[in-house]
């Protein structure tokens, strides 16, 4: 207790203590989602503030509240003590407050330059743009970061790493007071991220606030001051990292005992449905090999942009493997398209529900019966009866909540939805069901009854791959996992070598590297 | 809440399809289209005569042919504007083949061959070379009527055989002609492939996303080529009736064409985004449209104020809901 | 200058080049200077309306109304000096752009504020334009005789071995660089179709931006059809019939996307001149006008099939890192 105090004053005396961000009772709701329920968030000058929690904890919406794109429902943001109100993005990049967004949000049509400067560009006589200036500030800001671009080359031209670099200048191009780094080091290679320490380092000393969003613990706990944790769009603590352990802090961004949330269950290796051996794709992916058991679920782990995805979405027929064999049921199997490996037995329920999974704008009853047309109709004639019959058995059994069948899917929350698109593909009765980050982004108690179902489908003997980005998942429903780095299957993992630890360290390729 | 444990029944629908009918787009341009039927009965005494209202049906039955594929396509989230220039070609080529002494016959056949064979040559661009549709159209829309204009010249085929006649000028029982019969039974087949099988639901699946439709294991692209077959060949019947009724062919046949039954399948309530609208909107709009030219035809209004009118229904029936919600949320 | 050889601009202008050579190569008269200059003229209007078009289709919209609009601002400009023939033409030419900016405006409009998707917006107003010209005219013709020689000489008049419409169209042109290299509005247009989700987050109103991009569309066209109908001393309800397809063609052609955000001035500039080029040369070479439709609609598909697949999405690629990583360890 004593030393807590003690290292807090030290804190104290090192930096400014008043907060130049505040955020207070912030809330913000979606049709079927409250994705903020009050939350607070403070961030103080010269510190960096990490902020933690799972997917759906709230991370990206108070992002974009801090950045002008949602106005929060309730709640105040105080900048230096001030109040304001950011009804615009550029409301809030005047206020001092810039972000490196996770995703794109760039220009391939345009120069480096005008990507750096887009909404601000320095402008002389009647109001023109000013090449020269916004070309010379530029490359002054590329220098800082020590970016080798050309202020003039089009975006299109850039590599991942390099546009990430182009985000970062365009973040600086503002003279900030806070600094949002929304998981800056997704995409970037292992010297790319010393680059970013690095200045993240020099903004500190000058003196800025950074917002800090990461997944991975080893890079919080080097850089950041300060952590505030989000759990299911709430606020459930802050404090100083240099008075937290790792173990405390995934236990407040988890929030409850990963044991209990997930079904128990009984497997027994059972025979091989899927084989897969030296499948490769000429960028994504290469020389990937498993099998797959009637009753198993396999867990696929990696971060994000791993390969996982792609590796899936080949195995269904989106994009043209360049070599491998997938045998299913020990016969070689050659699946051109989706329509292929349904008709083979493999169904995946892709990660972008509202894109790739669910056809918003169709009825419930119609998004389930769509790979099923032939089996309720008679000569390609439709028969309503038989289409309300399947839908009501797939969405009872998945307990699903809506008003009425012929209900639109887009009018469903997320949870419901992805029961919408699990009931569509086994109505199909498949032999291999692939899941897609299934839980991602959807409220608890959808979350459970998804676990549970999956517990369910391979009891009844169904194979099931599940692609998952978080550690709870992975570790509660998989038998067995399969960890994915860089397109290249970087360990398989099962009983006792099944840690967090294990699954973190093949996934960042810690240890190895340094061989 | 999540802790329910028995499964809820779900009802099949939110409300009957009586009350959903009542709402809907279709009932609403049906009660215009009988406002406009009653106007016109006062407006003009020649109105409410069998064979006036025969001959009014011309205005819009050809059209209506092309618009009902037109209204797959649009939905299935594509759009054909070359379909007046696949009409002066196939007219071009029939007149051709009749210069050398080819029967009805042979005309008929080679009017939808070249109709199927144009809608084929748009299909290949926008699904096998992926390009959009609305580019590689109004390119074909130049190419085709270009080709009848390099035939044709300022000249005219004429000489077609008298027995062609039939298709645009004759009549099948009392004062119903060949051609309205045709559309009937267009209509007909349309609202079954469309509303009635795997086919048509595919069609509206892929209007609403595609991607998510593929994911589904729906060929996609074998459904749009389809569509586009279909359209050109709808093109092709609508270039026999043409040709037949005016009984010549110029390369300015059906100018402008496009755009009125792009118009007729938007007014029919059918999104140009893709994803909705049915047959029976399609029929109604294509009477409003004829009853409104042939209304104001009998009143000696010039065709081109009735496009003035034609024009600000298809701006007013999408923006007047639009601003009533506006106007009610503030 | 590398990147530039392989742009579509170079190799659309060498295309035009070796079009141009092989036709002097046996009607050496079609390059004379006065020659190209009266293409160049004749070129004017489609140029004109094709920029307008441009900035209308980065931002991923459409605009079907143009050639509508030039012939109801023509007739306007037409039936005006012939009931008053004193009034100046810098007041007519304020009234033809002022008008035409206003029918560009309320497709504007419908576009930002009822979100209506521009084809049927546009599609709806070019007939009701259209129609308007009827009731207006009666359908009757304003004919040279009835126009002042002030108006019909103004875009005739011949400054620096030009007429002041070619003059025009290179002055409006000249702007037009200036306008999307130099403004942010310009830089807007790219901003907005290239990408509008980023748009939002860099401070840009989406709807906004398409309203101005039909603002100056509209404008373009009121101008054009003073200009149109001053210069062929006619005004009537079909004048232009069509052109809206033209001047689509001249945009696909330069190179401009049909999806927004990709193509440059200098392309769109490029497309025009070649179907001008195009135009005027067939009856030099003895090729029967009636040939245009057909190149100019194969010409439209060649460029599309072209950009498409200069313009090939790249995929993500994951392997190559993870080899670069090999490399480096």
């Amino acid at each position: 207790m004593q030393m807590s105090i003690e290292t807090k004053a030290q804190v104290a005396s090192a930096v400014d203590t008043a907060p130049v961000l505040t955020l207070d009772g912030i809330t913000k709701t979606f049709p079927g989602v409250k994705a903020l329920d009050g939350v607070s968030l403070d961030l103080y000058p010269g510190q960096v503030t990490a902020l933690v929690g799972e997917n759906g904890a709230g991370k990206s919406t108070i992002v974009k509240t801090l950045t002008g794109i949602y106005q929060p429902d309730a709640g105040t943001i105080r900048v230096a003590g001030e109040e304001m109100h950011f009804a615009t993005a550029q409301d809030a990049s005047a206020a001092g407050i810039t972000a490196i967004h996770q995703e794109t949000v760039l220009f391939d049509e345009l120069t480096v330059a005008e990507n750096i400067f887009i909404g601000h560009a320095p402008r002389g006589r009647f109001g023109l743009i000013d090449w020269p200036t916004m070309r010379a500030k530029s490359r002054e800001i590329l220098d800082r970061i020590d970016a080798d671009l050309d202020p003039d080359m089009p975006l299109r031209d850039l590599g991942i790493a390099s546009k990430h670099l182009v985000a970062i200048a365009r973040a600086l191009s503002v003279d900030a007071r806070v600094v949002i780094m929304d998981e800056p080091t997704a995409a970037l290679s292992h010297k790319e991220i010393e680059e970013l320490y690095e200045l993240v380092e020099r903004l500190k000393s000058e003196g800025r606030a950074i917002l800090f969003i990461s997944h991975k613990f080893d890079e919080i706990f080097r850089i950041a001051d300060r952590f505030t944790v989000f759990r299911d769009g709430q606020h459930v603590g802050e404090g100083l990292i240099s008075e937290i352990a790792e173990a405390d802090l995934v236990r407040l961004m988890v929030g409850r005992d990963v044991d209990q949330i997930f079904p128990q269950r009984d497997h027994a290796p059972s025979e091989a449905v899927l084989q897969v051996v030296g499948y490769s794709h000429p960028t994504e992916f290469d020389n990937i090999a498993f099998t797959l058991r009637k009753g198993e679920i396999l867990g696929f782990y990696g971060l994000v942009g791993a390969g996982r995805s792609e590796v899936m979405q080949s195995l269904f027929g989106i994009t043209k493997p360049s070599k491998g064999v997938v045998k299913i049921d020990g016969d070689i199997k050659v699946i051109r398209s989706p329509a292929d490996a349904v008709g083979n037995g493999i169904v995946y329920v892709p990660e972008d529900r509202g894109k790739q999974g669910a056809v918003i704008g169709l009825p419930i009853f119609q998004n389930i019966t769509l790979p099923s047309l032939s089996q309720t109709s008679r000569a390609g004639f439709l028969r309503l009866s038989e289409e309300f019959a399947m839908a009501r058995e797939y969405t009872e059994r998945l307990d699903l909540r809506a008003a009425a069948l012929d209900q639109d899917v887009g009018n469903l929350s997320g949870g419901n939805q992805q029961k919408v698109v699990i009931a569509k593909w086994l109505a199909t009765k498949p032999k291999v069901i692939i899941l897609d980050e299934p839980t991602k982004g959807i409220d608890i108690g959808s979350k459970a009854a998804v676990h549970a179902f999956m517990a369910e489908l391979a009891a009844q003997g169904l194979a099931v791959i599940m692609v998952s980005s978080e550690i709870p998942e992975v570790m509660g429903m998989s038998d067995r996992v399969i960890v994915m780095r860089e397109g290249l299957i970087a360990a398989e993992l099962e009983g006792d070598d099944l840690t967090p630890e294990t699954l973190v360290r093949h996934a960042a390729g810690i240890g190895e590297e340094d061989q | 809440m999540s802790d329910a444990t028995s499964p809820r029944h779900i009802p099949d629908r939110l409300q009957s399809n009586a009350a959903r009918l009542l709402k809907s787009w279709e009932v609403l341009l049906l009660g215009v289209a009988i406002l406009i039927f009653i106007a016109n009965s006062f407006a003009s005494p020649y109105f409410l005569n069998a064979w006036n209202l025969s001959d009014a049906t011309f205005n819009f039955t050809e059209k209506a042919m092309i618009a009902f594929a037109m209204a797959l396509l649009i939905i299935s989230g594509e759009i054909d504007l070359s379909v007046a220039s696949i009409i002066a070609l196939a007219s071009t080529a029939m007149g051709a083949a009749a210069q050398v002494g080819a029967g009805t016959t042979e005309l008929v056949l080679i009017g939808l061959v070249v109709g199927l064979a144009a809608g084929a040559f748009n299909g290949v661009l926008v699904t096998v070379m992926g390009l959009p549709s609305i580019v590689v159209t109004i390119g074909t829309m130049s190419l085709f009527r270009g080709i009848s204009y390099i035939i044709l010249g300022d000249g005219a085929y004429r000489g077609y055989p008298s027995d062609f006649a039939f298709f645009g000028q004759g009549y099948v029982w009392w004062v119903f002609s060949f051609e309205f019969l045709l559309f009937a039974v267009l209509a007909v087949i349309y609202y079954v492939v469309l509303h009635r099988t795997n086919f048509g639901r595919t069609i509206y699946t892929i209007g609403n996303n595609a991607t998510a439709a593929s994911f589904s294991g729906i060929r996609v692209a074998r459904v749009k080529f389809i569509l586009f077959l279909l359209t050109g060949l709808m093109a092709g019947v609508a270039a026999i009736c043409l040709t037949s009724r005016l009984g010549s062919t110029r390369p300015s046949i059906g100018f402008g064409w496009e755009l009125e039954v792009v118009t007729m399948v938007v007014l029919g309530g059918v999104s140009i985004l893709g994803g909705s609208g049915t047959i029976p909107g399609v029929v109604i709009a294509a009477f409003v449209m004829g009853l409104v030219t042939f209304g104001l035809g009998l009143l000696n209004v010039p065709g081109i104020v009735m496009s003035i009118f034609i024009g600000a229904m298809l701006i007013g029936v999408i923006a007047l809901p639009r601003l009533w919600d506006m106007w009610r949320r503030s | 200058m590398i990147a530039f050889l392989k742009s579509r601009e170079a190799i659309l202008a060498g295309a035009m080049l070796v079009l141009l050579a092989l036709i002097s190569s046996r009607f050496p008269g079609f390059v004379a200077p006065d020659n190209l200059a009266r293409v160049f003229t004749d070129t004017s209007p489609l140029l004109l309306l094709a920029l307008g078009q441009t900035v209308v289709i980065l931002t991923r919209c459409i605009d079907l109304s143009v050639a509508a609009n030039l012939a109801l601002t023509g007739m306007v400009c037409a039936m005006l000096n012939a009931a008053m023939p004193g009034v100046p033409v810098i007041v007519i030419l304020a009234i033809a752009v002022g008008l035409g900016a206003i029918m560009g405006a309320f497709n504007g409009l419908l576009v930002w504020k009822l979100a209506i998707p521009p084809i049927v917006v546009t599609l709806g107003t070019m007939t009701i334009y259209r129609g308007i010209i009827f009731l207006i005219s009666n359908g009757e013709w304003v004919n040279a005789h009835e126009m002042s020689k002030a108006f019909t000489g103004f875009p005739r008049t011949v400054f620096l071995g030009l007429p002041v419409m070619a003059w025009i169209a290179i002055a409006i042109a000249s702007g037009f660089f200036l306008l999307i290299a130099r403004t942010p509005l310009g830089r807007s247009f790219y901003a907005v179709g290239g990408n509008p989700h980023a748009a939002v987050y860099a401070g840009i109103d989406v709807g906004k931006t398409q309203f101005w991009a039909f603002v100056i569309s509209g404008a373009l066209a009121g101008l054009t059809g003073y200009l149109w109908v001053a210069r062929y001393a006619v005004a009537y309800v079909d004048i232009a019939a069509g052109f809206e397809l033209e001047v689509v063609a001249a945009c696909v052609i330069g190179g401009i996307s049909i999806a927004g955000g990709a193509g440059t001035i200098l392309g769109t500039i490029l497309g025009a001149l070649f179907l001008g080029i195009v135009k005027n040369a067939l009856p030099v070479v003895d090729i029967s006008p009636f040939w245009q439709m057909a190149i100019s609609g194969a010409a439209i598909i060649t460029a599309v099939a072209f950009n498409a697949r200069s313009a090939k999405a790249k995929g993500r690629i994951i392997l190559r890192r993870a080899q670069a990583h090999g490399a480096q360890a």
